[in-house]
């Protein structure tokens, strides 16, 4: 017993070390294995609060570009809505029938209080909790396309999975012929991602857009990508495919979150498959 | 426990300097110096060793907290903290080497520089090895943590030189 407290009291330092740092590789670790990293994240009180607060001085400088992006984005939708068909008219159509229309996708507004495009796995923070009714693996896009999914969520912040991570897997597609693959980061550039598995008899052409392929219960379809960069053949199969994002990750600021409203119905018919 | 105050300031104002201003320099891109390891070397070395050891872990995982990285800056931190007295006796021969008014400003350039340096070097290494996590992105890690740490390095030589007195 004696020899055992004078081994600790001799190598006490290095037993708090090495205790010290099996807790560190315990949070890298848990952080490494996907959707496990409850502890460590900038969502909570503090650290969420100070990017709030910081976000909002440093909102002033990105407004101009801001304000231009979002004056684009109404003036598209403004178009959208002047474009109505011709059956649609009063002569033939005086009631509206309700019955028609139905909500699938909600829209909430959000601000990234914290940006990331620096690491290997990059998160945001946005100012937005589950006060705003966010939970997690929620979509994340602004009017240029996508830009990640919702991860952790406290009260009044949210970790976002920015599509710049390794551990970010979006299905999407092609926009001309619906050939579906799903979308990584190999850590490089932060201007482009890859496209892998993507079925060999896809044709292809350099400057194709990629959409959202709508497959998962998270993005809807159709949410703007990229376009493909350059794209090489090898044994029949592609390798993993270049595309250039439309949105520049480094300078993002306004946001939509995504709210799927028939996710549960989705959720427990696949439940139902499994069992 | 007046000068043990002043560390635990001098240690939050490092996170927040690092995290407000260091971490959005994004010089070439995506490049961004880590400053804070300086605490490492500024910690009084006659003072207590486990307090330095576990300062170093907070600092390293209050980093982690704000980047969203799980333990990555705490198991770097916490490493180069640990190696720090063995790398000062191998730098410094024992007659130069006082041992309780250390002071980086004390000694020669040319070892307060291979001090920093190599500590800045681990440090860096360990920090994108575990944020890469692969042994396929070797080549990467080894050429970010070379570029980042000679940012690091200048920078905390410039502060080091422009913010304290010369003993």
């Amino acid at each position: 017993m004696q020899q055992i407290f004078k081994f600790i009291e001799k190598y006490r330092y290095f037993l708090l070390f090495l205790l010290l740092e099996i807790v560190a590789l315990f949070f890298t670790i848990n952080h490494h294995s996907y959707h496990k990293s409850k502890f460590i994240n900038s969502a909570n009180f503090v650290t969420g609060g100070m990017y709030k607060r910081i976000s909002s001085i440093n909102e002033f400088f990105s407004l101009k570009k801001e304000n231009s992006r979002l004056v684009e984005e109404n003036i598209r939708l403004k178009n959208l809505l002047e474009l109505t068909p011709y059956k649609i008219d009063s002569i033939f159509n005086e009631s509206v029938d309700t019955s028609l229309y139905y909500q699938k996708f909600k829209f909430t507004s959000a601000k990234i209080t914290n940006n990331s495009f620096k690491s290997r796995n990059n998160f945001l923070t946005i100012n937005k909790g589950t006060v705003n009714g966010i939970t997690p693996e929620m979509a994340v896009v602004n009017s240029h396309g996508i830009i990640g999914i919702t991860h952790n969520v406290s009260k009044h912040n949210a970790t976002v999975i920015s599509i710049l991570n390794n551990y970010s897997q979006i299905n999407v597609k092609l926009k001309n012929n619906d050939h579906f693959g799903s979308l990584t980061w190999n850590g490089k550039d932060y201007k482009t991602v890859q496209l892998l598995d993507l079925p060999r008899q896809a044709q292809l052409k350099v400057g194709d857009t990629i959409i959202t392929g709508g497959k998962s219960a998270i993005f809807p379809e159709g949410i703007l990508v990229g376009t493909i960069k350059d794209f090489k053949i090898n044994n029949n199969t592609f390798e993993p495919i270049d595309i250039v994002l439309f949105n520049d990750m480094s300078s993002i600021k306004n946001i939509n979150i995504i709210t799927n409203l028939e996710k549960q119905e989705i959720k427990e018919l696949e439940a139902r498959n499994n069992e | 426990m007046n000068d043990f105050i002043k560390n635990i300031i001098w240690l939050f104002l490092l996170v927040l300097l690092q995290v407000l201003i260091f971490n959005n320099i994004n010089l070439f891109g995506y490049t961004n110096p880590l400053i804070y390891v300086v605490f490492v070397f500024y910690y009084p070395l006659k003072k207590e060793k486990g307090a330095f050891l576990f300062l170093s872990f907070l600092l390293g995982l209050f980093i982690d907290f704000f980047s969203n990285s799980g333990g990555i800056h705490a198991a770097a931190t916490l490493f180069i903290a640990y190696m720090r007295l063995p790398l000062l006796t191998s730098i410094l021969n024992k007659t130069d080497f006082d041992y309780h008014l250390f002071n980086i400003r004390s000694i020669s350039f040319i070892k307060a520089f291979s001090f920093i340096s190599i500590q800045v070097l681990i440090h860096h290494l360990i920090v994108f090895s575990l944020d890469y996590f692969s042994f396929s992105d070797f080549g990467k890690i080894i050429s970010k943590t070379i570029t980042t740490s000679g940012l690091s390095i200048v920078l905390i030589l410039i502060g080091i030189v422009l913010f304290t007195k010369k003993k």
